[in-house]
């Protein structure tokens, strides 16, 4: 099993605040790794240090690495929009870009950056969302307005958005929280199928859906990594009293 | 019983109360253009349009000398001021929390306080004194210093209310910060900040203090843009003044014309700003 990321000694903070304390991870390749743990306990500002987006954040420090392929992402050589393009994010609320029609959204990670080849568009269109079983749902509509989308639909459109612009990696953060049942199982099928391409890093409240989805999962308590391994151990027969606690809802 | 005559009442009199206020708002600006409009529509024709003053004495003559002026004096004043106010908002909303910042806002809010005249002597003293001479791009300096933060403040709002999920998805599909700026958060806030703009003109449009020591005002086509140029309310502030009945006429056409185009102004804001997001 390689690993694909290899977080070490992770430390990340916000002003006064030690939001992330020492994190060590590694995240297997083509796998799914879901990260869980209570409310403020640090699952979502783990996942956004993997893709550098707390370099928007004035008061937000980082210190450890982060491997990519061997190469660390926090290194001064590291350009974080180049990271960004092979670690793509998909977000709690589908945010698809409101004034653009579906297909235009599927190709603005090229259309932004303006390195967008006309002759290719129709091509990524259309295996985006094929990929995201979404193209026989909009294929009559594509210069439609993304917002007419349901929920469940934006947010499959937003995971063909990321995966247009081929990543290796891609971090959900509670991708289905927002969701109605139905379309989270969608979400869900739609993961377990994603994984044979993609490396995918996924927060969840939801302890079922943690279960369901993903190969290794990573509990985090108070911003420090409490325990990691195979779901089905950590589910059945996790090694620390505050693993078991949680997942036995004793508290979080 | 008696408690809900006394609650009935007291909206009575609340309601008289607010009716009356808002008579009070709207009497001054219905008699401002029932008044301009009876005196000055006599005098508008073509010649008003397309002719200068004539001399004292002659009757006849119109302002399209004032008119080009304003024009001109206004476009050169928004080249300056629009573009220095929305680069100005920028940095203050994607910098946020910068001490730089802080300093540029205040300094906004205060420049948008200070009194038109002062501004025109500020220009007035930067630009006419050095160039020994009254000039249109003095005027469009000093129009152009007030334009600034007015622009810089409500683009400055407008981008605050980007959602910060949308700046989020671009950046995170590698776009780089600048494009994400200019092509996501700009974009989808255009809509509010053309209103701003399209209200910042109309706001200054009328302005003539700051103009009275800087482009002067002209009785003939200016050629040159240092050289003095006329202005509508420069002109019409002349010709108010004036002994002669003609310019007296010429003045109130004058007005109602400038009163139109900064209520045409301010309808197209309104317009433009209910129309759907861009972005």
């Amino acid at each position: 099993m390689t690993n694909k990321i290899k977080i070490e000694n992770l430390n990340v903070y916000f002003g006064e605040t030690h939001a992330i304390k020492d994190v060590s991870l590694d995240v297997p390749q083509n796998k799914v790794t879901a990260i869980i743990g209570p409310s403020g306990c640090g699952k979502s500002t783990l996942l956004r240090s993997i893709n550098r987006m707390h370099d928007m954040i004035a008061s937000a420090r980082v210190t450890g690495s982060i491997l990519l392929d061997s190469t660390d992402i926090y290194d001064r050589s590291s350009n974080p929009v180049l990271i960004r393009r092979r670690v793509g994010m998909v977000f709690q609320k589908p945010n698809p870009f409101p004034a653009m029609s579906i297909y235009d959204n599927v190709i603005a990670g090229y259309k932004l950056s303006g390195r967008l080849n006309r002759a290719d568009a129709d091509e990524i269109v259309e295996s985006s969302l094929k990929r995201v079983a979404l193209w026989d749902e909009v294929k009559d509509r594509l210069k439609a307005n993304a917002m007419d989308l349901s929920g469940g639909q934006q947010q499959r459109l937003c995971i063909a958005r990321t995966i247009a612009v081929k990543p290796d990696v891609i971090l959900m953060d509670e991708p289905a929280s927002a969701l109605d049942p139905l379309s989270t199982l969608k979400i869900e099928e739609l993961i377990e199928e994603l994984k044979d391409k993609y490396t995918i890093v996924i927060v969840t409240h939801n302890m079922q859906q943690a279960a369901r989805v993903s190969d290794i999962t990573a509990f985090f308590y108070l911003g420090e990594l409490i325990e990691a391994g195979d779901t089905r151990t950590i589910f059945t027969n996790p090694e620390k009293k505050q693993t078991e606690d949680y997942i036995t809802g004793r508290f979080g | 019983m008696n408690g809900m005559v006394a609650r009935s009442l007291k909206n009575a009199v609340m309601m008289l109360l607010m009716g009356t206020a808002t008579l009070l708002v709207l009497t001054p600006l219905v008699l401002i253009f029932v008044h301009i409009v009876r005196e000055g529509a006599g005098s508008i024709n073509l010649d008003f349009f397309t002719n200068i003053p004539n001399p004292p004495g002659e009757s006849g003559g119109g302002m399209a000398n004032g008119l080009v002026g304003s024009a001109i004096i206004l476009s050169m004043a928004s080249l300056f001021g629009i573009p220095t106010g929305i680069f100005g908002a920028l940095y203050l909303s994607e910098y946020e929390g910068n001490r730089l910042a802080n300093v540029i806002r205040f300094s906004a809010d205060v420049l948008s306080g200070v009194p038109s005249i002062i501004t025109g002597l500020v220009a007035y003293t930067l630009i006419v004194v050095p160039m020994h001479g009254f000039s249109a791009i003095a005027g469009a300096a000093a129009l152009g210093l007030i334009i600034i933060p007015i622009v810089l403040r409500t683009t400055e709002e407008q981008l605050k209310m980007v959602p910060g999920t949308l700046r989020e998805a671009s950046l995170a599909l590698g776009v780089s910060f600048w494009r994400t700026t200019l092509q996501v958060t700009l974009r989808s806030a255009l809509k509010g900040i053309v209103t701003g703009i399209l209200l910042s003109i109309a706001r200054v449009a009328g302005e003539t203090a700051p103009l009275l020591f800087t482009s002067l005002g002209n009785h003939f086509w200016g050629r040159k843009l240092t050289e003095p140029m006329a202005a509508l309310p420069l002109q019409i502030f002349n010709f108010a003044i004036s002994p002669y009945e003609d310019w007296h006429r010429l003045a109130w056409a004058g007005a109602l014309v400038l009163v139109v185009i900064m209520f045409g102004l301010s309808l197209v804001a309104r317009l433009f700003g209910r129309q759907k997001p861009m972005a």
